[in-house]
């Protein structure tokens, strides 16, 4: 009798080295964690500035890259993550640091009703609307006196904490906020939802057709890149102290995070950490140079859009196959006999 | 008034050259240019260089629209083309790098503080329609400008070989360029046309009021928004988006300095909310 052979498929996602890389990354944080003890307070400070570059970043990543909706007016929800976590803590007494999660959340749910107009452009125009958006959000902070309008005002609420302490605090939520929401983004990636997510990005008329809710994913991912740019936005200021409308809601932290997403490589998780690390160390060497260095950058954003199209991680996963977050799923054929 | 609202058509008129190259290019090619203001203040900062390099304010004017066109017909050829595609993003990406390099290298060059473009008295000058009302002799050939360029674009997209060339490759470029046409050197040309709008519309801003190397986004939102709610498609929608814009902003200015810009953001979202399609929806 011939043996039935049998074709046999099976799901692949991880790799053998990701949980050793789980644990080189446990290892990293908790490593991380123990900086308050040892090292100078301006490298916390710097920490907790390229921290909230980052997260802004991760989740422009979540909604271009993988939401295929290129905004230029993420820093509508910077802001306002900002300005939230400013009124709760000096005007209704909550703890700065507990005003940062809601910071995040009211973000969020305001995004939801913002959506209802952005969505009503597509491509290009989204893009731009979205910054409309933003520009009213910055007029409207303007406007508002209780706030210091245009002028801004200080966070007066960590007044009795102090200096070492307040350092301490602001850097290890800062850790927490980056390890939360690169968890938060990988996770998401890797459920049943992050799939239909990656089928709408590559083909929206065909995901529908597969009984996809497409209108209300994207909303999801809308509101959740919100959050966590609110979160990076009520963050920063934490760390910063001042806060003023041109510098909540200027268009440069999403110039920021477009720059580090396309450097990094668009649409995987490793971008915007490459992306980020990249943009640190040119900004330490080089942002002297002001306008020049803001030029070299724009400059770098071209090229690399024509010709580097893939990004630096994208190159790298191209050319070895690493990937340190696998979101993709690869079938692998394995041929058995079978009874 | 009806000052009010003369003021807001004159502001339009300015507002109308500003949306013109915007919805030539996304009519075309479906390009979003957010460079789109900065190349504005190029065209302004192009005239008041070759005015420094000794050349008649007037002459300088005029000459800067050939170079623009140059600029506009080379950037689309071998930059911008390299971009286009179904995805947004490479064009979005360029563009918003075109113009962080723009602003930096005007900030650089002529250092950030306002200038305007010198029009011996011109912007002073104003003609007397009544006892009470007059208007500025510049804003109202402002919007003479803005209507001629209203009705030259329609008529060329309407009736001349090139205009329907730009017809062609905006419904579909493979059948246009199985039609003979080189579908990349038609767009390169549409960016030319758009380029001299553009210098058009940075000269007369400069003479009318001042330009600062960070002022490009703010003229690109306000040629966007005057795009999106006059209506893809057609260029009097544009015009009549602008007009609207200018009004509306001028209201606001009246009711509190700091609410005019703000009040034409408003009305743009409210537009979009209720007539998402713009006030005059049309294919060209």
């Amino acid at each position: 009798m011939n043996p039935i052979i049998e074709k046999q498929f099976a799901v692949e996602r991880g790799h053998a080295y990701t949980r050793v890389l789980l644990v080189v990354a446990l290892v990293a944080v908790i490593a991380a964690a123990s900086l308050p003890l040892w090292a100078e307070s301006s490298w916390m400070h710097e920490f907790v500035e390229i921290a909230c570059h980052f997260i802004f970043a991760l989740m422009w990543n979540l909604l271009a890259g993988y939401g295929g909706m290129v905004s230029i007016g993420q820093q509508a929800f910077f802001g306002l993550g900002a300005y939230t976590m400013l009124v709760l803590g000096n005007f209704w007494g909550v703890n700065p640091f507990v005003a940062i999660a809601i910071g995040g959340l009211v973000a969020g749910l305001v995004a939801i009703p913002v959506s209802r107009i952005a969505f009503r452009l597509q491509g290009g125009y989204f893009a731009i609307g979205t910054w409309v958006i933003a520009e009213v959000f910055r007029l409207s902070f303007a406007n508002l006196s209780a706030v210091g309008g245009g002028a801004g005002t200080t966070l007066t609420a960590l007044r009795g904490i102090d200096k070492a302490s307040r350092e301490s605090w602001t850097y290890w939520i800062a850790l927490l906020c980056v390890v939360a929401s690169i968890s938060l983004v990988y996770l998401f990636l890797r459920s049943k939802r992050g799939l239909a997510l990656l089928a709408i990005r590559d083909n929206p008329v065909a995901a529908e057709s597969q009984g996809i809710a497409v209108g209300s994913m994207k909303l999801a991912v809308y509101a959740v890149a919100a959050c966590g740019a609110g979160l990076a936005g009520a963050l920063y200021f934490v760390g910063n102290l001042r806060i003023s409308p041109d510098a909540a809601f200027s268009v440069n932290w999403t110039a920021f995070a477009i720059f580090m997403v396309v450097i990094g490589g668009m649409g995987r998780i490793e971008g915007p950490l490459v992306g980020t690390l990249v943009f640190w160390l040119l900004s330490k060497f080089f942002s002297d140079f002001g306008s020049w260095y803001l030029m070299g950058l724009g400059l770098l954003a071209i090229l690399t859009t024509i010709y580097f199209k893939q990004g630096l991680w994208g190159y790298v996963q191209q050319r070895w196959g690493w990937s340190l977050f696998p979101t993709q799923r690869r079938v692998v054929l394995t041929t058995g006999p079978s009874a | 008034m009806f000052e009010l609202l003369l003021q807001g058509v004159l502001l339009g008129g300015l507002y109308t050259l500003f949306a013109l190259g915007l919805s030539l290019m996304f009519g075309v090619m479906r390009l979003t240019n957010t460079a789109h203001g900065d190349f504005i203040i190029l065209g302004a900062f192009g005239a008041l260089a070759l005015n420094g390099w000794g050349l008649n304010p007037w002459v300088a004017d005029v000459v800067v629209l050939p170079i623009a066109a140059l600029l506009g017909y080379a950037i689309q050829r071998y930059v911008l083309n390299k971009t286009l595609g179904k995805d947004p993003v490479p064009s979005l990406v360029v563009t918003f790098g075109l113009s962080i390099v723009i602003q930096n290298a005007l900030l650089e060059t002529f250092s950030a503080d306002p200038r305007s473009i010198e029009s011996n008295g011109l912007n002073i000058q104003s003609l007397a329609l009544s006892e009470s009302l007059s208007v500025g002799v510049l804003p109202t050939l402002i919007l003479l400008i803005a209507l001629s360029a209203t009705v030259g674009l329609q008529w060329l997209f309407a009736n001349t070989r090139l205009g329907r060339a730009f017809r062609a490759v905006s419904d579909d470029p493979e059948i246009a360029e199985l039609m003979g046409l080189r579908s990349k050197n038609v767009y390169a040309l549409a960016t030319a046309l758009a380029f001299v709008l553009i210098a058009i519309a940075g000269v007369l801003q400069g003479l009318r009021t001042t330009v600062a190397p960070s002022d490009g986004p703010m003229l690109l939102l306000f040629a966007f928004e005057a795009v999106i709610m006059g209506g893809m498609g057609s260029f009097w929608g544009t015009l009549a988006g602008s007009m609207l814009l200018g009004v509306t902003q001028q209201v606001g200015f009246r009711l509190d300095p700091g609410w005019g810009v703000w009040a034409g953001h408003l009305m743009f979202l409210f537009v979009l909310l209720v007539k998402p399609q713009g006030l005059f929806p049309k294919t060209r």
